[in-house]
C-alpha cells in the first residue's frame, strides 16, 4: 500500500495548451489581423503575415461517445494533420491550412450526420445540462429537449440570416449548471412543489441535522410525525432547488405532473452595444411532453420568428424588445402575460457597474 | 438487463432528424452501462421523473473534488448504472486537442467506464459520464500518465477556462490561455481540496464580446480591454463602404453607444476618449478596425446563477489592469479576497452575496482598494448612510 501511495502522482494540472497547437496557429499567436466568413460554418482568419486559418464548424451533440471523438480524431488526421478543437457550446472546430480541404471535410462531416454552422447571426449549438441522463434535481430531460428543438430550428444554425446573433441555452433545475441566465433565449426546468417526505424511510435514509442545515433558505424544520422523529417544510421559504434531496432520498421533489419548463428571453453577455442582461421571463410553464416536446419547441419557433422578422440588423433579441417595449413583444408574440411576470424577489446588487461600459 | 432484448420506443424517436441524435452516441457503444443508461432514460420519458440520486460522497485518494457521485433509484433493474458517477478532467486551456491525446483519452475511458463524455461540460472541463466507485481510482491513475488531471468541484476552486484568445482571435487584448494555464497551476491545491465557503470560478475573456459568458458565471471574470484609440484602416473602411453589405452611418455610427463616432461617407472617425470599449463597430468591420495597443484586462467579481440569493452579473472591481506574467498585482487581489470571503463567508455564500451582504464599501475596505466610481452604475439614491466616527472627527480637526 504504501509503496503504490509513493507511486502515486497528483496536482500535476492540465496539460500546457501550446503542445496541442497547429504550427499554423504557433505562428501567428496575438498577431491574427482579421477575419472573414467564407460559407456558412467556414470562419478564415487572416494573419499580419498574410497566412489563412480555415476553420470548420461541426454541431456535435454534446454527449458524445469515444467512437464519435475517434471519429473526429480520424477527420483531423485527414484534413488538417491531426488538429482540432471544441468551443465552449460544444461545437468541434477543425482547424484547416489547406483551402481545398475545406469542401471535402464539410462532405464528410455532413455524410456522417454532423452539420456545419453557427457562425456570425446563426443559432450556435445550445449550451445545456445533464436532465436525466445522470441529475437528482433534474426537472426535465436536457439532451431530449435539446436535440427536438435544434432538428425544428436546424435552418437557422445551418445558415446565418438572422439579425444578429441567437443564443439558446438549457439547463433542467434552478441551479442552472452553465449559467443560462443571460442568453437571448433560455428554457428551465422547474419543479412547482415542495419535497414530499416519506416519513416511513426518513428516519432510515437520512441524518435528520445534515438534512435541515442543506436547505439554503433554511425552511426545513425537524418535527414530530407520529412518535418518529422527521422534518417538515414551511412552504412560503422553499425555491425548489432539491439540496435537500441531494443528502435526503426521502425529500422527493420530482413530479410527472408539476414538473416542467418554462422560457426566458432577452439575455445577452457580450457588452457589443448595449450592456449585459439577464433573460426575463417570457413563459412561466409548459408541461413536459417526452420525447419530443412539441409545445416548448413551437413557443420557440415563434419567438424567433417574430424576432427575425422584426428585429433590425445587428439587434440581439433583447435589444429588439428594449425598443419595441414589453408590451408589443406580448402582443407581436401571442404569450399571455400573468402575475407570474413580475418579479418579487428583491435585488440588491443593481445599482453596481455590471458591464466594461465606462470610460478608461 | 443486458439478458434481455431492451425496448425503447421513445428515445428511439430521437435518432430521427438532422441534429446529431446523442441517442445515436449512446447505441453506438454497444456496452452493458451504455445499455442500462439507456433503459433508465426511456424510464423517465415513460414516467417524467428523474431516476438519479446524490447519496454519499465518492473521489479519489487526497482529492476533495473532481468527482461528482451518482446513483440509480432502480438499481435492481438497471444495475449496470447503479453507481454511474462524473470524473470532471480537467481540459487543456482553449479546449485544443491533438488526435493523438484525444484517441488516447478515449482508450483509458473506454477501458474503464461507460464510454460517454461530454465535450465539455459547463464549467469546461471534460466529462467522463459513467464510473463505477471501483474504477474511479485506476482511471485517475491511467490519466496522470497521460498528463491530465481531475479538475474542481464542490467547494473547490473550479476549472478555469477561457476563450481561444491570441490564438485565434485578433481581438484579444491579453492572452487568455496563458493566464488560464498559469493560474490552473498556481492554485492545484484550491483545485483539488475544498478550501472555500462555497465553489469559486475563474473566467478569462480576451474581449468584452466575453465569449466564455464570464460576466454571467465566473465568480471572477477577467474581460480584455484597452486604453488607448481604436486602429483605423482608412482604405478598408472605404472597402466597407463600397461593398454596400454594411451601411456604415445605420449599422455602426448609430449603434455606437456613447455616440462618439461620425462618418461623412469619406471618413470614419471616433472620439476615443468616449468610447465605452464595446466592441461593437470593431464586430461590424474586423477588417478596418481593431482595439488600441496599450491593452489589458476590467477585473470584474461576483456573478453566478439564481441559487440562493438571486442571480447575479459581476460588477467592476478593478477598472484597468495589465495582463502579463507573472501576473503578481492580480494575484495579490485574488489571495485578498479569498482570506477575506474565506474567513467571513458564510457555508454555500458565493463571494457576490458576501459582498451584497457586507456591502461593497465595506468589502474595498477590507481588502484595501480605493472605491471609484467606474465600480457603480449609479451613486447611492437613499439617504441611510453609516458614517464611520473616525472619519466625522477627521473632518471637524480640519475645520479648527
Ligand atoms: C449553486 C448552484 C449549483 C448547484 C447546486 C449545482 C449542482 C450541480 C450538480 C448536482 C451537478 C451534477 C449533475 C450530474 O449529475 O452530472 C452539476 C453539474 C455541473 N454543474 Fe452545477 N450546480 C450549480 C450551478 C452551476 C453553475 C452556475 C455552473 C456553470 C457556470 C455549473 C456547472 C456545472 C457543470 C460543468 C456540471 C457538470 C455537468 C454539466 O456540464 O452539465 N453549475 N451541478
Ligand atoms: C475570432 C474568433 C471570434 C470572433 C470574431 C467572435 C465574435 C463574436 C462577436 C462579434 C460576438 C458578439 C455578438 C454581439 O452581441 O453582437 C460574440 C459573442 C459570442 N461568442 Fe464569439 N467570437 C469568436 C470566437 C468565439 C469562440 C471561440 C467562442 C466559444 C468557444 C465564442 C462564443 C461566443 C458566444 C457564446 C457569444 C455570445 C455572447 C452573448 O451571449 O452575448 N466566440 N462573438
Ligand atoms: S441544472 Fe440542476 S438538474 Fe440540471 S445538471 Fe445542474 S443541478 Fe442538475
Ligand atoms: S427544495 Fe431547496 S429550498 Fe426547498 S426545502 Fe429543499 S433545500 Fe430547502
Ligand atoms: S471574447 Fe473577444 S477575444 Fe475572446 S474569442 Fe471572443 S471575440 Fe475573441
Ligand atoms: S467600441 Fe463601441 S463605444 Fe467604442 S467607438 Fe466602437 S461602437 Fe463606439
Amino acid at each position: 500500500m504504501s509503496t503504490n501511495l509513493k507511486k502515486r502522482v497528483t496536482d500535476i494540472g492540465p496539460p500546457h495548451y501550446e503542445q496541442f497547437l497547429p504550427p499554423i496557429i504557433k505562428e501567428n499567436y496575438g498577431k491574427w489581423k482579421y477575419h472573414y466568413f467564407m460559407r456558412a460554418g467556414v470562419m478564415v482568419h487572416v494573419g499580419e503575415s498574410g497566412d489563412q486559418l480555415y476553420t470548420v464548424r461541426a454541431a456535435s451533440p454534446r454527449l458524445c461517445s469515444v467512437h464519435t471523438i475517434r471519429f473526429f480524431a480520424d477527420l483531423a488526421d485527414e484534413f488538417c494533420d491531426g488538429y482540432l478543437r471544441f468551443t465552449s457550446r460544444n461545437n468541434v472546430e477543425f482547424l484547416l491550412s489547406d483551402e481545398s480541404k475545406v469542401e471535402p471535410l464539410i462532405e464528410r462531416l455532413a455524410k456522417e450526420g454532423f452539420p456545419v454552422g453557427g457562425f456570425g447571426n446563426s443559432i450556435s449549438n445550445p449550451v445545456h445540462t445533464q436532465g436525466w441522463i445522470h441529475c437528482h434535481s433534474a426537472a426535465s430531460d436536457a439532451s431530449g429537449v435539446v436535440k427536438a428543438l435544434m432538428d425544428d430550428l436546424f435552418e437557422y444554425f445551418a445558415e446565418p440570416k438572422l439579425p444578429a446573433k441567437l443564443r439558446l441555452a438549457f439547463a433542467c433545475c434552478l441551479n442552472m449548471c452553465g449559467a443560462v441566465h443571460c442568453s437571448d433565449i433560455a428554457i428551465l426546468g422547474v419543479h412547482r412543489r415542495i419535497p414530499e417526505i416519506n416519513n416511513e424511510t426518513i428516519r432510515a435514509q437520512c441524518e435528520i441535522p445534515t438534512t435541515v442545515a442543506s436547505c439554503p433558505t433554511g425552511a426545513i424544520r425537524p418535527t414530530t410525525v407520529n412518535g418518529t422523529k422527521s422534518v417538515e417544510v414551511i412552504e412560503e421559504q422553499c425555491m425548489f432547488c432539491a439540496n435537500c434531496y441531494t443528502v435526503c432520498p426521502s425529500m422527493t421533489l420530482n413530479d410527472p405532473e408539476m414538473d416542467g419548463l418554462s422560457i426566458w428571453v432577452g439575455g445577452k453577455v457580450s457588452n457589443a452595444r448595449t450592456e449585459p442582461k439577464f433573460s426575463k421571463l417570457a413563459i412561466p410553464y409548459i408541461p413536459n411532453n417526452p420525447p419530443r416536446w412539441p409545445e416548448v419547441v413551437e413557443a420557440v419557433r415563434n419567438i424567433v420568428e417574430v424576432y427575425a422578422a422584426g428585429a433590425q440588423k445587428f439587434e440581439r433579441l433583447g435589444e429588439w424588445i428594449e425598443r419595441i417595449g414589453w408590451p408589443k413583444f406580448f402582443e407581436l408574440t401571442g404569450i399571455e402575460f400573468t402575475k407570474y411576470h413580475i418579479d418579487d424577489f428583491s435585488h440588491a446588487g443593481e445599482t453596481f457597474k455590471r458591464s466594461l461600459h465606462f470610460r478608461q | 438487463m443486458s439478458e434481455k432484448e431492451l425496448k425503447t420506443p421513445l428515445v428511439d424517436e430521437l435518432e430521427e432528424g438532422p441534429w446529431p441524435s446523442f441517442v445515436k452516441e449512446i447505441k453506438s457503444l454497444d456496452n452493458p452501462k451504455a445499455k442500462d443508461l439507456l433503459g433508465v432514460l426511456e424510464r423517465s420519458y415513460r414516467d417524467k421523473v428523474g431516476h438519479w440520486k446524490h447519496g454519499g460522497l465518492v473521489g479519489v485518494m487526497g482529492y476533495g473534488g473532481g468527482v461528482i457521485g451518482r446513483y440509480n433509484d432502480l438499481p435492481d433493474e438497471f444495475p449496470e448504472v447503479a453507481a454511474f458517477h462524473t470524473l470532471r478532467v480537467n481540459h487543456p486551456a482553449g479546449w485544443f486537442y491533438t488526435s493523438d491525446v484525444l484517441r488516447k483519452l478515449c482508450d483509458v475511458w473506454e477501458e474503464h467506464g461507460s464510454g460517454l463524455t461530454n465535450m465539455h461540460g459547463s464549467t469546461g472541463d471534460i466529462i467522463f459520464l459513467g464510473c463505477s466507485t471501483e474504477e474511479l481510482e485506476p482511471t485517475f491513475k491511467k490519466l496522470t500518465e497521460l498528463g491530465f488531471d481531475l479538475g474542481g468541484s464542490g467547494s473547490c476552486l473550479r476549472t478555469p477556462s477561457c476563450c481561444n484568445g491570441m490564438a485565434r482571435c485578433e481581438w484579444a487584448c491579453y492572452d487568455t490561455m496563458a493566464l488560464t494555464y498559469d493560474l490552473t497551476m498556481e492554485y492545484q491545491d484550491e483545485l483539488h481540496r475544498p478550501p472555500f465557503p462555497y465553489k469559486f470560478k475563474f473566467k478569462m475573456a480576451g474581449c468584452a464580446n466575453d465569449c466564455v459568458a464570464s460576466i454571467a458565471r465566473a465568480d471572477m471574470s477577467i474581460i480584455g480591454t484597452w486604453k488607448d484609440e481604436i486602429r483605423i484602416d482608412a482604405d478598408a473602411v472605404k472597402e466597407y463602404a463600397e461593398a454596400g453589405d454594411l451601411d456604415i452611418l445605420v449599422d455602426v455610427v448609430s449603434r455606437c453607444p456613447t455616440k462618439c463616432m461620425s462618418w461623412d461617407g469619406q471618413e470614419l472617425l471616433i472620439d476615443d476618449a468616449d468610447c465605452v470599449k464595446c466592441m461593437h463597430c470593431i464586430n461590424a468591420m474586423p477588417k478596418a478596425l481593431a482595439p488600441g495597443k496599450d491593452r489589458g484586462a476590467t477585473i470584474l467579481v461576483g456573478s453566478k446563477a439564481p441559487i440562493i440569493g438571486g442571480a447575479l452579473l459581476s460588477s467592476v472591481m478593478v477598472p484597468f489592469l495589465k495582463m502579463e506574467p507573472p501576473y503578481e498585482d492580480l494575484k495579490e487581489l485574488v489571495d485578498a479576497l479569498w482570506e477575506l470571503w474565506g474567513e467571513h463567508g458564510k457555508n454555500r455564500e458565493r463571494i457576490g452575496e458576501f459582498i451584497q451582504r457586507i456591502g461593497l464599501g465595506n468589502f474595498l475596505d477590507q481588502i484595501g482598494l480605493d472605491p471609484t466610481p467606474e465600480m457603480i452604475a449609479q451613486p447611492r439614491a437613499n439617504p441611510y448612510i453609516f458614517y464611520e466616527l473616525d472619519d466625522e472627527d477627521e473632518y471637524e480637526d480640519d475645520e479648527d
